[in-house]
């Protein structure tokens, strides 16, 4: 047990946390509006951490640069979905959800 | 001049995806770099002025730390409202005028907003975004304009 495989063991396990709170919020949250929030952004940062911890298992390498193309594009991607899906809800008329109801 | 920065960077990535440096790669790696670049060079650097663009990455690469930052921030935030048997949410909708004046501005923004505590943008347009806010507190602190003003600076004098 090297100290590289300890890092990348707590990177995923953190990661594979927040994916699993991801979708525990998605169950739990009222409407889909306060649905996007656990499901836009653990998400992000889950598979942002899981795709850290193989960098960090895979050392300098060509394969780490990819992972990290990789994380990029999912910091840009993600967000961006969600915003979609907001919208579409905006625009086809749904109204969020609020404490009262 | 864009057609050769554009060559470059194309045989830039070939060469990362590749990760071999063998005769016949590099060779169809220069072939099908040039092919790609005399298609799409205008959509991919065009016109830009080549010094202002660089101080733009450069001042994106200073505003990420922070974004990372509050991205952490947010998923503490959201874990702590999904195993809380309260749910201590009430959700609300704002909107402003972010005052930004390039698209790239407006992406950033938009995309910042979605990933940091409790807001998630629900449209974003020049002159009006509309913010879904989980709780009372995150729309207020959205709407002290930290993050605008952030954005405003990561745009700079650049004009559209």
């Amino acid at each position: 047990m090297d100290i590289r495989t300890i890092i990348t063991g707590i990177l995923l396990g953190l990661g594979c946390f927040l994916i699993v709170t991801g979708s525990v919020g998605v169950l739990r949250f009222p409407d889909f509006y306060t649905r996007m929030h656990p499901a836009g952004k653990t998400d992000t940062l889950g598979q942002g951490l899981v795709l850290l911890g193989l960098m960090v298992y895979e050392g300098v390498s060509f394969i780490s640069v990819k992972l990290l193309f990789i994380i990029i594009f999912i910091f840009i991607a993600n967000p961006t979905a969600t915003h979609f899906l907001a919208q579409s809800a905006h625009l086809s008329g749904l109204k969020p959800w609020k404490k009262d109801d | 001049m864009s057609f050769i920065i554009t060559t470059l960077i194309m045989f830039a990535f070939w060469i990362l995806l590749s990760g071999e440096f063998t005769l016949i790669l590099i060779l169809s790696g220069v072939i099908f770099s040039c092919i790609v670049s005399f298609m799409c060079h205008d959509f991919f650097i065009g016109n830009a002025n080549i010094k202002q663009e660089t101080i733009r990455i450069l001042k994106t690469i200073r505003y990420s730390p922070w974004l990372m930052w509050q991205i952490f921030l947010c998923n503490i935030d959201v874990v702590k409202m999904t195993f809380n048997p309260n749910m201590p949410i009430s959700p609300t909708v704002v909107s402003f005028d972010p005052e930004l004046k390039t698209n790239m501005g407006i992406v950033t923004l938009a995309n910042s907003i979605t990933l940091t505590p409790g807001t998630v943008t629900i449209t974003g347009a020049k002159n009006k975004f509309l913010v879904h806010a989980i709780t009372e507190s995150a729309a207020e602190s959205l709407m002290e304009g930290e993050m605008q003003r952030r954005v405003r600076e990561l745009e700079g004098d650049i004009s559209v």
